[in-house]
């Protein structure tokens, strides 16, 4: 359990390969799951994507899928063209973070009505993956025609931002995006201009959680302007104790700027906050956190029926155990990748088959079971 | 959509309410002007209106006449109350149709910032006057393009060659993006 197995973090419709971003590795790892930089981008000359009619979407897509290859932004890239894909796979590639959940569904053209059928083949749409361990994926003909993005393991922004600045160096050699001298780099929603930067790190907060300190946590962020969201992003609830913290402003800052702020200041403050908190609980509330921990491990060893929900929120517990050593015979990678693998999508791949809701809670358990064993 | 009045593209989309009953009207800029009904668009009234507009239709009041002007994005026809539905616009050019208002709104959504500090595209060099040539090829580049799918449509073999020979010149890469 303890011993690391070779893994191929790229190959992002294996459902067993935990993606590099969930190791357990990186700076920090403790607390900082990952780390992600994400830049939006538009082709000059073209309409945004929920303007853009079949011919534009087809016509960006094309120029990107040609493009993104040849750019040397990575040795290969793969293209996965999401509107060939079943819908189960392009669940799976949400529940992984390389894609969002909008890019998964599609969106109509004007003057269709809002819900997108499931022809998502109508709707030209894709991903372009680095076949290496770079963490890079472009999205493409999401709400932006580019949306590139870096994720690291731990605490890692600097290298995250790097990494995908180059990236987007590569691409602009071939590429014009939309430049306006005021406002940067445009972009469909006027929250995103200027650098078209957003950097966030996925945070595990369990600690905090239990001594009650979260809401300070959120309206302090509040006040620095920064967002606070749950495990998948805008509008998710946090579940699992697992929060994402980023900018929420673009314009009139620098790249280095947003950076300095986020992976100097902000971050380093709350990682100190739960270690704080934790040291606090190990000190104060051994038996508490003790009891807690183990039955967390007991119910996910002995379990019949698990929920979606229930079941991050005892792996959460896990991971906190693991991480004060209350726990040492799981390794902090498998309890990690557990937050994956319980996911719909997810187990229904690994089962091999579809299963309603009462199925999936009954092979859910059964994985946790034999993963933790 | 054309214009009511000529051949031009409308981008004046006019609503009049008579007797609580909306007439609309498309016209283009010259027309619109020329009709002397409309001024020249003002960003701010924009909102202004689109309130009296939504009063009007609320309370049902019996308006003898009443002159709503929505302004849309000349080039991808995006109306002020589109954006303000879905939040996202349509396309660079709308950055300036929806001029002032659009751009308190940014400066608000930032904190304040009004200008851009960071990162610039490489391909210009730094020069200002390249960025903006390149921005106009692409938009060329993109009705070469549009051209041409219709000629291929159409079968016009001949135009779609010759289109094919602009798309080339007017590009620097021979892939023709």
């Amino acid at each position: 359990m303890t011993s690391k197995k070779p893994r191929q973090p790229h190959d992002p419709l294996e459902p067993r390969h935990t993606p590099l971003w969930l190791d357990g590795s990186g700076p920090n790892s403790e607390v900082v799951i990952s780390s992600r930089a994400r830049l939006a981008r538009n082709l000059a000359g073209y309409p945004f994507v929920t303007r853009a009619d079949r011919a534009d979407r087809l016509r960006i897509f094309k120029i990107c899928k040609d493009w993104i290859p040849k750019s040397h932004v990575a040795e290969s890239t793969s293209i996965l063209e999401l509107h060939t894909m079943p819908a189960s796979e392009r669940m799976l590639l949400v529940e992984r973070h390389a894609i969002s959940k909008p890019l998964a569904k599609g969106k109509p053209y004007i003057g269709e009505p809002q819900e997108p059928k499931e022809v998502s083949h109508a709707d030209p749409r894709g991903i372009a993956v680095a076949q290496d361990q770079s963490g890079l994926s472009i999205m493409i003909n999401e709400e932006d025609h580019l949306r590139m993005q870096v994720i690291r393991p731990g605490l890692d922004l600097a290298s995250a931002w790097e990494a995908l600045n180059r990236a987007d160096d590569r691409i602009e050699s071939g590429l014009d995006y939309a430049f306006h001298e005021d406002y940067g780099y445009l972009t469909a929603c006027p929250t995103n201009v200027g650098t078209g930067l957003r950097l966030s790190c996925m945070l595990h907060l369990p600690a905090l959680k239990i001594v009650g300190e979260m809401d300070k946590v959120k309206s302090a962020a509040n006040d620095m302007s920064l967002a606070v969201r749950g495990f998948y992003g805008e509008g998710s609830e946090s579940v699992g104790d697992l929060y994402q913290i980023s900018n929420q402003t673009a314009l009139g800052k620098t790249e280095a700027a947003i950076l300095r702020t986020l992976a100097d200041e902000i971050i380093p403050r709350v990682v100190d906050y739960e270690r704080v908190a934790r040291k606090t609980l190990l000190s104060k509330r051994k038996l508490f956190i003790e009891d807690q921990v183990q039955r967390a491990l007991g119910i996910l060893t002995h379990a019949h029926v698990l929920g979606t929900e229930e079941s991050m929120q005892l792996i959460s517990q896990v991971r906190l155990g693991v991480s004060l050593g209350l726990i040492d015979h799981v390794s902090i990678e498998a309890v990690s990748s557990l937050f994956l693998l319980v996911q719909p999508a997810h187990l229904q791949k690994i089962v091999g088959q579809e299963l309603d809701q009462e199925g999936r809670k009954e092979a859910r358990a059964a994985l946790v079971r034999k993963k933790l064993r | 959509m054309k214009c009511d009045r000529c051949e031009n593209e409308a981008t004046v989309h006019e609503t009049l309410i008579k007797d609580g009953v909306p007439v609309e009207r498309n016209l283009c800029e010259s027309c619109a002007a020329q009709s002397g009904v409309v001024k020249q668009p003002s960003p701010e009234n924009i909102l202004d209106t689109q309130v009296a507009k939504m009063q009007l239709i609320k309370t049902k009041e019996p308006a003898k006449q009443a002159h709503v002007r929505v302004v849309a994005c000349p080039n991808c026809k995006l109306t002020a109350a589109e954006f303000r539905q879905t939040g996202l616009l349509g396309c660079p050019h709308c950055y300036k149709a929806f001029g002032a208002h659009l751009a308190g709104l940014i400066e608000r959504a930032h904190e304040g910032a009004t200008k851009h500090v960071g990162k610039r595209p490489g391909r210009a060099g730094g020069d200002r006057e390249r960025l903006v040539q390149l921005q106009e090829r692409a938009e060329s580049l993109r009705r070469l393009h549009t051209q041409l799918d219709e000629a291929v449509a159409s079968e016009q073999y001949e135009r779609a060659a010759s289109l094919r020979d602009e798309i080339r010149r007017v590009s620097d890469n021979p892939s023709g993006n």
